[in-house]
């Protein structure tokens, strides 16, 4: 994922001119708040938030605080960080859910923005949450918005509510209404409002969200504002904030290469906290939005604290012990390897967990090479093996080599590929098993930039985030997570980075499985 | 006609002051960021503009305004907007990012070539979005056109868009549209996937234009998204979207500039005949006002 990824190298290029001098000059100062300015305005930032911005930065850097400092460069790294941060909106937010349910939930936004599918995507993370969603399908303006939405609801597994047809046919506010009394009939738990996507100026449209606001008085109302919008999300969000008075926002299509800036500045305009981010076409590509690790992101300082949340999620920590066990043992299969294999898939795109990691910048373009399809051949190779075969790899002679192919519909040279990255990951496992964790105290070596390495330690090892509660269940998840990763997922890693990127040499392997190792073998 | 999009009302405050002074170039600047014109293409016009104002020695707003606009009308009309559909069935092939608006753009481009009586198949190759078909076949219904719908749930984009080419040539249809779903650039194997779509039509007739529809309310990721659909899908026109609303779409000049695709058409509102041709000429005027 390379959301913001632009807006990172401009950044970084800008610090890298920084560093190695002793002191900030005035003019020092000016060249890199000119840079700074440039970077924002090519990520889409809205004007008047990178005039104050900039401001702030020049203002705070050519203070005391930086003369003094041993290490100038870090100082403006840190006073950028922290303005951006503030932009971002501060602090997050959890959705609030309504005393007496059900809570209702109205999206907003323009067309195209994809609230439709966001819809989607929040009923099924509300259901995993252990919620009851039930989804009302008001966008009755584009055609077949309301077939759509069955589709989507289908595929989350939420039932939807929708009594009119659309395409211009039925009253939206009514179907809103209706729609929670359905789900205080039916007990669901919360109500999402799907609703027609319309122009900031749209006087009568922006009447009609105004009037479905008033008729189901929602708990939430979420605008949905599309990551790649540029100077235009001022004059928008404002519109929408007069029109429906939108309590959090929702940042979409972040998996482009959009820098997205637009879209934090109506966080900053609109004091309205960013709530949710979605990153993907799944239905699960869908997070929590982290204001204190996105600006660590528009930095490169990577958001290890996504990774790690994500990948705890998605791994079972039995059989991470069974695996550890297992390679103790030297009874380490190609069926574990299956096995972990499932474990990194279940935690989404592994792109995207790359891509969060510090000084993946470098690595971004192999990233986009990297197949995913690949775990899926890999695992139709592993299962086309008789149970024998998968225990004992030794057997695979000629002639089985070419069944499994056949049978997995791939080649030798791919089975062979395969049993070679086998073979390699359990002995690479073998060595971090036995307390070989590989060298990585802090984040390791990142490509020139030395010191932002050790800032890095400090950030990754933190939480931020400003609830103390919070702040201390994060740590403690952080110690767990590095406690129990490196046995698991580094073998994977290892296997799926080889076979990744078409025609792509070991390369990405070796980077890959350090940059996994890192942030989970730490 | 003083459309909604327009700068009027940014430039408005500089071209009434009595003289240029260095006000009016940050007001001139701030304006064209605000109309996402991008840093690097602002820069390029603002010295531009500084340039001529010095060798006429001028310094009424009135004359500034007039430079600007002629400024961004030149630049607009280097390339030439024309369609090339003279080839039947003159084949179309719609690509774009996701909600950029081109199954809408199809309904309107299949009205407006309705309207000048050319018979028009529309293929649904969308088949990952859902009801994106279902979408699209309203749409042909209300301009009048026919609809290839795929055979079954997820069938590959590329056949559908074979099998409407292979209708129309059967049934002599003059005009060819084909809708794709929706890829973000960044998605390597959807774009190869378009490639795919390209290859497999021009097994039955060459592809006439392959439009690249662009949401005005983008910012300057628009650039990098036409790089990436004429690297994988050979785009031969821009059209413009949403620009009944407030965004500016200035991002499309730059876009035009360092590619050397020309914008073909532009979309201005919701109904079905909101769909024109390009003229440079209008569009700075309404542009600059």
């Amino acid at each position: 994922m390379a959301a913001f990824g632009t807006l990172s190298d401009r950044l970084t290029a800008t610090f890298r001119n920084l560093r190695g001098k002793g002191k900030l000059t005035p003019a020092d100062v000016d060249g890199t708040v000119r840079e700074i300015r440039r970077a924002l305005l090519d990520a889409d930032v809205a004007l008047e938030v990178v005039k104050d911005f900039t401001g702030q930065v020049r203002e705070r850097a050519l203070g005391d605080e930086v003369n003094k400092a041993l290490n100038p460069a870090q100082q403006v790294v840190q006073i950028v960080n922290d303005e951006l941060i503030r932009i971002l909106g501060g602090q997050q937010r959890r959705l609030e859910f309504a005393k007496k349910p059900p809570t209702v939930i109205m999206l907003a936004g323009l067309q195209g923005a994809g609230k439709t599918t966001l819809a989607g995507k929040l009923a099924k993370w509300l259901a995993k949450e252990g919620h009851t969603p039930l989804l009302v399908a008001s966008d009755l303006q584009r055609p077949n918005a309301v077939t759509q939405l069955q589709v989507v609801g289908e595929q989350a597994g939420v039932p939807v509510y929708a009594p009119e047809p659309g395409n211009g046919v039925g009253d939206p506010v009514k179907v809103a209404r209706d729609g929670v009394k359905e789900a205080e009939r039916k007990q669901y738990d919360t109500v999402i409002v799907d609703t027609a996507g319309r122009l900031g100026i749209d006087a009568e449209l922006m009447k009609q969200a105004a009037d479905i606001r008033k008729a189901v008085d929602p708990d939430e109302v979420l605008f949905v504002i599309d990551a790649m919008i540029g100077q235009d999300a001022v004059t928008t969000a404002r519109a929408f904030q007069d029109g429906v008075d939108f309590t959090g926002v929702v940042l979409t299509k972040l998996d482009g290469d959009a820098r997205g800036g637009a879209a934090l500045s109506v966080a900053s305009i609109t004091g309205r906290p960013i709530m949710f981010a979605s990153v993907g076409e799944g239905l699960d590509d869908f997070e929590p939005f982290h204001p204190d690790r996105m600006a660590g992101r528009i930095l490169d300082l990577g958001d290890i604290l996504t990774l790690i949340e994500q990948a705890q999620q998605a791994f079972d920590e039995d059989e991470a012990r069974k695996t550890a066990e297992k390679l103790a043992t030297d009874s380490f299969t190609l069926d574990d390897f299956l096995k972990q294999m499932q474990q990194l898939k279940n935690m989404g795109s592994i792109k995207g967990m790359l891509g969060m990691l510090p000084g993946a910048r470098g690595m971004r373009e192999q990233l986009d090479n990297f197949d995913e399809r690949e775990i899926t051949r890999t695992e139709a190779i592993i299962q086309s093996m008789t149970f024998a075969e998968r225990t004992t790899p030794k057997l695979l002679n000629g002639s089985r080599r070419l069944r499994i192919a056949k049978g997995s519909g791939t080649t030798v040279t791919d089975v062979n590929q395969l049993v070679q990255r086998f073979e390699q990951a359990a002995k690479m496992m073998k060595t971090v098993a036995k307390g070989g964790v590989p060298q990585v105290p802090g984040m390791g070596p990142i490509p020139g930039a030395s010191y932002v390495g050790k800032k890095k330690q400090q950030a990754a090892k933190k939480s931020r985030s400003g609830n103390p509660a919070k702040r201390a269940a994060e740590n403690a998840a952080l110690a767990a997570g590095a406690a129990k990763a490196p046995a698991g997922v580094g073998g994977s890693g290892f296997g799926l980075g080889g076979g990744g990127g078409a025609g792509g040499d070991g390369g990405p392997t070796e980077e890959e499985l350090a940059a996994l190792q890192r942030m989970l073998g730490r | 006609m003083a459309a909604s999009w327009s700068l009027g009302s940014a430039l408005r405050g500089m071209f009434s002051r009595a003289k240029i002074d260095e006000e009016t170039w940050t007001d001139l600047e701030d304006a064209l960021i605000s109309a996402d014109f991008g840093p690097d293409l602002t820069d390029q016009l603002v010295d531009e503009l500084r340039e001529k104002v010095a060798k006429y020695r001028t310094d009424d707003p009135a004359d500034l305004q007039r430079m600007l606009r002629e400024t961004i009308e030149e630049r607009l009309a280097r390339l030439d907007p024309t369609l090339a559909l003279s080839n039947r069935p003159a084949v179309v092939l719609v690509v774009g990012v996701n909600g950029v608006g081109k199954t809408t753009t199809i309904g309107k481009f299949a009205k407006f070539l309705r309207n000048y009586d050319r018979s028009v198949v529309v293929g649904a190759a969308d088949t990952f979005r859902a009801a994106a078909v279902e979408q699209l076949a309203t749409w042909a219904e209300r301009a009048g056109a026919e609809v290839v719908r795929p055979q079954q749930d997820g069938q590959d984009p590329a056949s559908v868009a074979f099998q409407t080419v292979e209708k129309a040539q059967r049934e002599g249809i003059e005009m060819v549209l084909i809708d794709t779903a929706g890829r973000l650039q960044t998605k390597s194997g959807l774009m190869d996937e378009l490639a795919k779509v390209r290859r497999v039509i021009e097994k039955l007739a060459p592809i006439a234009e392959v439009l690249l529809v662009l949401d005005a309310t983008t910012g300057q990721n628009g650039l990098a998204q036409a790089e990436a659909f004429i690297e994988h899908a050979g785009v031969t026109g821009l059209v413009l979207t949403k620009l009944d609303g407030s965004a500016k779409g200035g991002f499309v000049l730059a876009v035009q500039e360092k590619t050397g695709i020309p914008i073909k058409l532009i979309g201005q509102g919701e109904g079905i005949g909101d769909l024109t041709g390009f003229t440079p000429h209008v569009f700075a005027q309404q542009l600059v006002g």
